[in-house]
């Protein structure tokens, strides 16, 4: 059974909720091969709550995730296989504080992935190298900038070579010139043709790497498309309040 | 925003939810079967071999002679009482003196370098001597030396023992735990205005105590086995009171009884801590199926 054969993602009535507290209320989307869903709203509307079930890091009420072409919402699912495929990346970094940067990346990639060492160390130091850490591959995390930090989560989850890249807000504890940097970062791997979900309230951002767009609103995407059609031209009243308090707020 | 379960009543899981959770529930009857299966198996071997050897029924009687057992249960439990009183006198006594002592340790202040340097060296000393050794020394050296107005009572006299060395364990486990706390964690303590004291109270220590519960845990477990220990001084409790019925009747039920005594409070302890923790850790982490 596939839901959508060119997808790499599908995601039928997803439901969760907290308590007496619906989260995510029917939520269905695809994401095509090499291409990027960007996901937009306000704060608390669930966005975090969705990659996380995405990533099988929260138990669903309801509801269908497919990752290429295999259900991995079943119950016989081994979630550790499924995330072999899933590299995520969290608001606050979660780099391991007692590791350095090159043991931060390379340890899944020796531990889950079976790697040596040394093929470990070569793979994340040539991505260093390529996003211009490689002079900080034996420091600590708490010894590089926030957006250092950040980048290097990213390079954590792309050693794994992941199918799919999930970024949950990953510029929100960001300083505008570090959210740059990693923006570039994630311009950059979209060029390059890796799939993504990413969570975001950088509406620039959102309309450079997005080809579908999402606004997530009481628990459900209340209007999606290209994103500059929802960012410039939209058609829910509860977009375009969301845009104009956004607007305001000065990060369109 | 969330939209509130205004429509509660009228969601019905899917029929695919509703086969997930049939699979969910499969899945656990399926391992608890296994785990009771495996426990039988296990356990029952254990109990046929353990009845079928040689000597099973002089060791049943020799051990666990249940009438005599119970005949002498009152007497144990009166001395009992004694580890009891003196767990909760010394592990209260400890707690405070480990956590001061910790707190010395892990200062920084110049002003209290001498107490520091002592305390380094009272840990040092008081880890390294055997508790046995403690208690000799003090429970039967303090009265030799027959200081005026110093009390001459065993019973104190050992709990101070049993003091002074599990401040010694329990001040360097906390201090651990102090030091483990994420620098991270005082620096945004203090950025938001909090004093170097308020931040150990209400930043530092609760972490930390958190992350040692397991090993004070243990050290209490250990503290109420120790008390035994004090027994030497001739104090009667529960260890005291088995050995005298244990030398009238050369039967050795009565230290089996102490010993049932001992488990029942040291085993519920244990998973009553185990469950406290787990909870707070549930309720901090919303990290999910991790
Ligand atoms: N583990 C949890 N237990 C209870 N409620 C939770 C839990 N995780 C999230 N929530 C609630 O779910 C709602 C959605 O949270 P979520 O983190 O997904 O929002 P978000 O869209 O990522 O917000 P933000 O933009 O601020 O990151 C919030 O109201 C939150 O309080
Ligand atoms: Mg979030």
């Amino acid at each position: 059974m596939s839901l959508s054969t060119s997808a790499l993602l599908s995601v039928r009535d997803l439901r969760k909720s907290f308590g007496s507290e619906l989260v995510l209320d029917g939520i269905s989307f695809d994401v095509p091969v090499h291409s990027a869903t960007v996901f937009i709203g306000s704060s608390g509307s669930g966005k975090s709550t969705l990659l996380r079930a995405l990533n099988l890091l929260e138990q669903v009420d309801d509801g269908v995730i497919e990752l290429d072409g295999e259900e991995i919402t079943a119950v016989a699912v081994d979630s550790d296989q499924v995330r072999r495929k899933l590299g995520m990346v969290f608001q606050a970094f979660n780099l391991f504080p007692h590791m350095n940067v090159l043991e931060n990346i390379t340890l899944s990639p020796i531990k889950v992935h079976g790697l040596t060492r040394d093929e470990a160390n070569e793979r994340a130091l040539a991505l260093l190298d390529r996003f211009g850490l490689r002079e900080k591959a034996d420091q600590y995390p708490d010894r590089l900038s926030g957006g250092q930090q950040q980048r290097v989560a990213i390079i954590r989850a792309l050693a794994r070579n992941p199918k799919l890249l999930l970024l949950d807000e990953i510029t929100s504890a960001l300083d505008p010139v570090l959210v740059n940097e990693v923006l570039l970062t994630v311009r950059e791997l979209k060029e390059e043709g890796m799939t993504m979900v990413i969570a975001t309230h950088e509406m620039g951002f959102a309309k450079q790497v997005a080809d579908q767009l999402c606004y997530l609103h009481g628990g459900k995407i209340l209007e999606s498309g290209l994103a500059a059609d929802v960012i410039d031209r939209p058609i829910r009243p509860e977009t375009r309040e969301f845009l104009a308090r956004v607007h305001s707020a000065g990060r369109l | 925003m969330t939209a509130p379960i205004s429509g509660s009543e009228e969601w019905q899981p899917s029929d695919l939810e509703r086969n997930r959770r049939i699979e969910r529930r499969r899945k656990t009857r399926k391992n608890g079967f296994i785990a009771a299966i495996s426990s039988v198996l296990v356990l029952g071997t254990f109990a046929i071999v353990l009845v079928n050897s040689p000597g099973w029924l002089s060791l049943r009687d020799t051990f666990f002679k249940w009438a005599y057992g119970v005949e002498v249960l009152p007497k144990i439990i009166l001395g009992f009482t004694t580890n009891l009183t003196l767990t909760l006198v010394a592990g209260s006594s400890v707690a405070l003196l480990g956590l001061l002592l910790a707190l010395v340790r892990t200062s920084r202040s110049p002003a209290l370098t001498p107490f520091r340097f002592l305390a380094t060296i009272y840990v040092d000393v008081f880890r390294g001597i055997p508790m046995i050794l403690v208690i000799l020394l003090i429970g039967f050296g303090i009265p030799a030396l027959q200081i005026p107005g110093v009390t001459n009572e065993v019973l104190i006299l050992g709990t101070i023992a049993v003091i002074i060395t599990y401040t010694a364990y329990v001040a360097e486990v906390l201090r651990s735990g102090i030091l483990t706390v994420h620098p991270s964690q005082r620096a945004a303590a203090r950025s938001l205005g909090l004093s170097h004291f308020q931040t150990l109270r209400h930043v530092v220590l609760p972490q930390a105590i958190k992350r040692v519960t397991p090993p004070l845990l243990n050290d209490l477990v250990a503290l109420i086995k120790d008390t035994g220990l004090i027994s030497i001084l001739g104090v009667t409790d529960a260890v005291r009171a088995a050995q005298i019925q244990t030398a009238k009747s050369f039967n050795y039920t009565p230290y089996v009884m102490a010993a049932l005594l001992f488990l029942a409070v040291t085993i519920p302890l244990t998973r009553y801590t185990d469950r406290i923790l787990r909870r707070s850790m549930e309720r901090q982490n919303s990290q999910g199926l991790t």
